[in-house]
């Protein structure tokens, strides 16, 4: 497993969860999703369903009609990043279009007739720009997408029209929170033409010190200027999140590895733990690990912790019966003492002080 | 004075708009002037309002055009600017002139430069291609180098000659 193929760079591993590219395009002639009737939007969806699920790419894949799929199918797609939170509100007319490896998804009939994404785990936006671009250039043979010379691809929203392209990357950046510079990034990052946003994207919050950052801009530059500009700051900021790790261990050891001490006692020991203190909470074993402070524990098992225990994939499997909400907090805390609490404890050494620790710059 | 909407209650809200030269007045009560939203100046027109209420403070014999409409959808600038999304994509033509700033504010700039569908790619070199000779036009006769001029106005002339003629075809016969 040497060489070949865009590999994440070692230092970024764990720090940019994943990385996600989505176009939106149009079919010209057609009013968009959210200014169409009914019978309009059934149209647009006859007329390009077949081309999406005929993509090569779809081999072996999923294609679900949105007043199909029960709501809680619908929680699951979006607690996966396949489908948008408002696509999942969507009924007749909509649907999606997810392939086997669920690394890409079209979503057709949300606020643009197609809107597309690649996703995948690590820090890799050219490779997944390449798969979505590729099912993009196959589409368009078939499909007469709305474009004008002057303006790019027309979407129903302003903010997308141009190359269309949302090209984001999703960041654990537990010692920024901690040391509190996030809001000094936040600004930063914003004056650069970039977004971030919390977990579920537009107006969430930031649970499990998770952070996306995304494009604004999409009109007047190229999509490989975008992606470049989106690499360079994404980056920059992991970057910073080592040296904060890094300067927490040296300048704050106590308060770290309270932190992640008390998490690992909660977590090993919680008998009703709710999701956002879930997340928050494993966002510390996560950084545990990366410190090596758990000795059986892998980024992987926590990773998957995460997703296995938001709301929607603790219903699933579980019959027919809706869980309440203390279920499945009794659910999750017993799913997550499972994994955290079988091994040892954290080895959180603090090293001997060193008389007073010098004040850094 | 009675509310020109519902007839009962007392007229507060006094609306005055000059349309195509003629006034038009509306008085509301508190409750109807609400549900009209009358108080956000940015989604409202007081001419579609009184058009459709009939009051005949509104006695214009032809319908005011007091909006612009895109011809495709049928949307007006004022859904747009509630919904805050376009109807199709003609509006991006109808209403080129508000959004223009708009893009402005929103964009790096305000020529596509990214991708290109290949079935367009033909059509966006040539007009990339024209756009330049136009340059070089301008910056030849202000140099007053008449030569060059006469040679690139030329080549224009023969360049937009191949775009008209290849732009009727283009456009997709929608049936029936």
């Amino acid at each position: 497993m040497t060489a070949g193929g865009e590999r994440p760079a070692p230092e970024t591993e764990g720090i940019v969860v994943t990385s996600r590219v989505r176009l939106a395009r149009n079919i010209e002639g057609f009013p968009f999703p959210g200014w169409s009737r009914k019978p309009e939007r059934l149209r647009v969806l006859e007329k390009i369903l077949p081309t999406v699920e005929a993509l090569p790419e779809m081999k072996g894949g999923a294609s679900h009609a949105m007043d199909a799929l029960a709501a809680l199918d619908k929680q699951v797609l979006v607690e996966k990043h396949l489908i948008s939170r408002e696509h999942a509100g969507k009924n007749v007319g909509s649907a999606v279009v997810i392939n086997r490896s669920e690394t890409l998804a079209v979503m057709l009939n949300e606020e643009d007739h197609l809107r597309m994404q690649a996703i995948r785990p690590g820090f890799c936006l050219e490779k997944v720009y390449a798969l979505v671009n590729e099912a993009d250039t196959r589409l368009e043979e078939a499909l007469p997408f709305a474009f004008s010379s002057k303006l790019g691809y027309l979407t129903a929203c302003p903010t997308n029209v141009g190359t269309g392209m949302r090209a984001s990357a999703m960041l654990h950046l537990p010692a920024l929170v901690l040391a509190d510079h996030m809001s000094k990034i936040i600004s930063a990052v914003n004056k650069l033409g970039l977004a971030v946003r919390g977990l579920y994207g537009e107006g969430t919050e930031a649970l499990g010190n998770l952070f996306q950052i995304s494009n604004q801009m999409t009109l007047g530059e190229r999509e490989a200027d975008i992606l470049g500009r989106l690499k360079n700051v994404v980056s920059e900021i992991a970057r910073h999140e080592i040296n904060a790790r890094a300067t927490l261990l040296e300048k704050s050891p106590r308060m770290l590895y309270d932190h992640i001490g008390r998490a690992y006692g909660v977590l090993a020991h919680a008998r009703v733990i709710s999701s956002k203190e879930g997340m928050n909470l494993l966002s510390m074993i996560h950084l545990g690990v990366a410190l090596g402070a758990f000795g059986r524990l892998a980024a992987e098992d926590v990773d998957r912790l995460f997703m296995e225990t938001q709301p929607a994939h603790l219903q699933r499997g579980r019959g027919r019966s809706r869980l309440s909400a203390e279920e499945r907090d009794a659910l999750r805390a017993d799913l997550i003492r499972s994994v955290v609490g079988r091994g040892e404890p954290p080895k959180l050494d603090i090293p001997p002080p060193t008389g007073e620790s010098p004040k850094t710059t | 004075m009675k509310c020109d909407m519902c007839k009962e209650g007392e007229a507060t809200v006094h609306l005055m708009q000059i349309v195509d030269g003629k006034i038009q007045k509306v008085d509301l009560c508190e409750a109807c002037a609400k549900a009209k939203r009358v108080t956000d100046p940015t989604a409202y027109s007081i001419a579609d309002m009184v058009l459709g209420m009939g009051t005949e403070a509104a006695a214009s014999p032809s319908r005011p055009k007091a909006e612009r409409r895109c011809p495709s959808c049928e949307m007006t600038l004022s859904d747009f600017r509630r919904a805050a999304r376009l109807g199709c994509p003609q509006c991006y033509e109808a209403f080129a002139e508000a959004l223009g700033p708009m893009l402005k504010g929103m964009h790096k700039g305000l020529q596509h430069v990214g991708k290109t569908p290949l079935s367009r790619k033909k059509e966006v070199l040539l007009e990339e291609r024209l756009r330049l000779l136009r340059q070089q036009l301008q910056a030849a006769v202000k140099a007053e180098n008449f030569e060059a001029a006469v040679r690139l106005r030329d080549q224009i002339k023969a360049l937009e000659g191949q775009k008209d003629s290849k732009t009727p075809p283009t456009r997709e016969d929608p049936g029936p």
